[in-house]
Parts: structure tokens; sequence; C-alpha cells
């Protein structure tokens, strides 16, 4: 390989992220001509200029910034806790199978309940104000961190929980010296799927009455038939989340450089 | 001393992995279990290690009955078990993790060294040889200098070449604390270049068939005909043990 190919190769690999703009970028541009061309109409599906005009709009005057916080704190904190009570749990009723079979038919008929089916409960138990907000959302982002905390400690390899009882390990050394780091990779993912439950149910929850968040400014938008103040919200959901997930992954790939995995040819 | 005293182990299953079996070892002596598969031999290693328990009789150190895992009983397993997600230094501190930081890691590094790992310190274990992460796994079994060290079929896993290499390794550590060694093989080569004594075992039940303490000189010499003349002999008790009896055949004694 002659070192100009060699140099081409290593810059696709540092601007290879950029990859991931062109289908977002040409839908918005396609967009935007077939209105200007008056292909089509925006009105109800308005132009993303008019959506960023919106955006701009919003940040100017310090909405945007406001309604932002709030949503990412009820997310932060929801995650927090769902985070904090399914490794507990999960962590648990994979190591003790007593736990297990007290707790797990419990947990499995209670995460087919759909989210919005709680609210109501959550409205009379807790209120209308923020903690029935981060419960919904700390509940939604509970199961699929249990359900693969539990899941992935049954599946660890015997032989190195030997070599842990070799040592004379007490369950605690156990749990945190071996199963968890074992199950680290599963972990991270179903962080990752959490935090994305997360970002679903903050909507519902600020859809039950809130008077900031982004889920506030969509039920808005609705009701003062804005539809670019509902995209713009939209919008911001999207790139939040993406950018959560990518901070989530950014950090946890120092935990897991010890992987032996498969990495897909550039 | 370790005292193994009528031994029984049936599994949940029913099968009688080890049907009243009696082994004294004494202390620094290395000691060669060798029989085919299903003999009983892994059997016996782990109820001396203390991850299984018998179903009869006793297995004690030093007057102290065996009931569970214990910091003076080391045990190399056939894989390295190394955990992934630990460099190889702390792989090797799991064994002295009670131990005070300083200590510990100057217990790590010596141990790293004995078997020449030291410039694998920082690395993982995916990134070593099958050899190499054999030698990391002896030095976390030697790092907590156990009295009775225990190895389930070490080097079957290696090629010949890195076998022989290890086992006269083996030996060489051996020598800094001289702690009891139970070796069990299928590699009788093995257990003669190791072994003060080399038990061969036999299935259906599990139990002892034969005894030897063959008087070769150390260091062994795997080409010296007195060597092979042993080898000969232990693979024919090896061959007639493994046989399964058919009605009334009689099997000569190990002749050769």
């Amino acid at each position: 390989m002659s070192v100009a190919a060699g140099r081409l190769q290593g810059s696709a690999r540092r601007l290879g992220w950029l990859a991931g703009l062109i289908l977002p970028l040409a839908l918005a541009l396609g967009w935007e001509m077939a209105v200007a061309l008056k292909w089509a109409d925006g009105r109800l599906l308005p132009t993303p200029s008019r959506i960023y005009a919106t955006l701009a709009g919003l940040a100017a005057s310090g909405e945007l910034l406001d309604h932002v916080l709030a949503t990412l704190q009820r997310v932060g904190l929801g995650f927090v806790f769902g985070v904090a009570a399914g490794t507990v749990l999960g962590a648990v009723s994979g190591y003790w199978t007593a736990v297990r079979r007290l707790i797990d038919p419990t947990l499995q008929a209670l995460r087919n309940i759909p989210s919005i089916a709680w609210v109501p409960m959550f409205i009379l138990w807790f209120g209308i104000f923020e903690t029935s907000k981060i419960i919904l959302i700390a509940v939604g982002v509970f199961f699929p961190i249990y359900l693969a905390l539990s899941g992935a400690i049954l599946g660890v390899d015997r032989k190195l929980v030997e070599v842990g009882r070799i040592f004379g390990f007490s369950h605690r050394e156990m749990i945190t010296r071996i199963l968890l780091p074992a199950t680290l990779p599963a972990y991270v993912i179903a962080l990752r799927g959490g935090l994305g439950l997360g970002w679903m149910f903050v909507v519902a929850a600020e859809f039950m009455g809130a008077e900031q968040g982004l889920g506030f400014l969509l039920v808005d938008g609705q009701q003062t038939g804005r539809p670019a103040v509902i995209l713009a919200s939209i919008v911001s959901f999207a790139c939040l989340g993406k950018l959560t997930d990518w901070l989530l992954a950014a950090v946890s790939v120092r935990f897991l450089r010890w992987q032996d995995s498969f990495k897909p040819a550039e | 001393m370790l005292r193994i005293a009528n031994v029984r182990k049936r599994y949940p299953n029913g099968l009688l992995a080890l049907a009243g079996l009696d082994l004294t070892v004494a202390p620094g002596e290395i000691l060669a279990i060798v029989g085919g598969s299903g003999c009983g031999k892994s059997t016996l290693l782990r109820l001396v290690s203390g991850l299984d328990r018998p179903t009869a009789g006793s297995v004690d150190l030093d007057g102290t009955p065996i009931v569970g895992p214990r910091a003076e009983i080391g045990m190399v397993f056939q894989e390295p078990r190394l955990m992934p997600w630990l460099t190889i230094d702390d792989n090797v501190a799991f064994g002295i993790r009670h131990l005070p930081a300083g200590e510990r890691r100057q217990r790590v590094a010596e141990a790293l060294s004995r078997v020449g790992l030291a410039s694998h310190a920082g690395h993982w274990p995916r990134e070593l040889s099958g050899g190499q992460a054999q030698r990391a796994a002896l030095a976390r079994a030697l790092v907590g200098r156990p009295q009775v060290l225990l190895l389930d079929e070490p080097f079957s896993a290696l090629d010949a070449l890195t076998r022989q290499d290890l086992q006269d390794h083996l030996l060489d550590l051996w020598a800094y604390d001289r702690p009891t060694m139970i070796l069990v093989t299928h590699d009788i080569e093995e257990a003669l270049v190791l072994a003060d004594r080399i038990v061969v075992m036999q299935p259906d039940p599990g139990r002892i068939r034969v005894s030897v303490s063959p008087p070769l000189a150390r260091p062994r010499d795997r080409l010296d005909p007195e060597f092979l003349d042993w080898k000969y002999k232990l693979l024919a008790e090896l061959d007639h043990a493994s046989r399964k009896p058919t009605g009334d055949e009689t099997f000569p004694a190990a002749a050769i």
C-alpha cells in the first residue's frame, strides 16, 4: 500500500463518524428543496430551515435551555434510580436462586404492563409534580437493567467462579470481583437500552402535566397548532438522546478494553 | 501431612466416582495421579481442593478436615482461567488480595519474574500465548505460598515443546517453597519427569490400582533407558487399568 493510500485510509477512519450525517442531511436537504420548488406543501411538515429558526428563537429567549434542563434532570434522576434498583436486584436475583424464585416471576409480570398504564396510579400515589415523573422514568429504566444483569450472571463461566471459590471469596467478593466484571459487556448494552427507554418515558411523564420540559413543548406545540414547535422538540429529543448515548458508550469503552472481540474491517 | 481416608464420592446422577480411597501425601512430596478418563482422578483433586465434598470418608490437612477451599491449598486448572478483565499482575494479585498494597505489589512482581513474565505484568490475558497464560496461572496459585499445590492436567492443552518446558519449569518453582504437589495427568512421561510417587488409578468405580516410587535420579532424562523402562511399565499398567474386564479373562501383571 502506498503512503498516500495509507494516509487516505487513516483519515477515512478519523472522519468515519461523519458518514452517519449523510442520511439525515440528505433527507433534510431533499425536503427543503421539495418545498422550495413547490413540489410539496410545508405547512404540516415544516422545512428544516423553519424548524431551525424555531429552535434558534426558543434558544435566544432562553426558553429552550429551561426545557432541556428540566427534561435532562428528570431523565438523569430517573436513570440513576432505575439503574441502582436494577443493578442491586439483578445482581441479587442472578446470584441467589432463592431470591430469584421469590422476585423474578412478579417482576416478569410487572414488566409487561405498558408504561402509560402506570401514569394514573403514580399521579394518585406521588402527586402530579416531579416525584411521579421520576419514578415513571426509573421504572422504565429498571427492567432492561434487571433482566440483562440477572440473565448475564447466570451465563458467567463456571470455571471463573471456581477460581473465586479456590481463593475463598465471600459472596460480596464473588459478585463485585467476578460476576459484575464478567457481565460488564452485557451490562453496558443494558445501560444504553435503559437510557433509551428513559428518554421515551420522559415524554410520557411530561405528557401528564408539566410546565416545563421538551415533552411539555410537544404538547404545547400541538395545542397551539404549531408543527414547527413540535418538530423542534422532536429534533431536540433526537439530539439529546444520541448525545447521552454517545457519552455512555464513550465512558464504557475504557472499561471494556480487555475484550477480545470481533472488529469489523474498515 | 495430607490424609485421604476411605473417601467415597457418588455423584447425584448415581455415578460412583471413587470407591473408598486411601492415600497419604507427605509434606513436600510430589505425587502424580495417572489414569484414563473416568477413573476419578479429577474428582479426587476437587475433593482435596475443597471445591467438592466426599460422600463418605474424610480429607484432612495436618489433622484439620478440609470442608471448603482454604488459603493453604492452591490450584492450577487445565485452562489458565485468568480473569479477562484484569491485567496479568492484577490476576496474580487475586491470590493475595488481603495483603497490604505494598507487599502485594512486591510479591506479585516476584511471582511474575519467577515464571518469566515480569515484562508482561501490564498485559491483558488475551495478549498471552497458551504457555504464558498457564505460567501466569501458576504464578497466581503460588503467590500466596500455599502448603499444597494441586494441578489438574495443567499442561495437557499445550503443544509438546511448551509442555516439556513448563514441566521443567514447574520443578524450579517447586524448589522455592517446596509445597506438597498433587499432579493429575494422563501423560505418563509427565508423571515420571515430575513425581516422587506415581499412583495409577482405574475406573468403574474409581480406585487405586498401583502406587510406585521410581528410583530415578533427578533431574530426570526423558531418554534415559531406565526412564523409558519405567514409562513402558506404567503404560502397560495404564492400559490394563483402562481395559474393561470381560467375563473370566484375567490380565497378566504388568510385565515388559
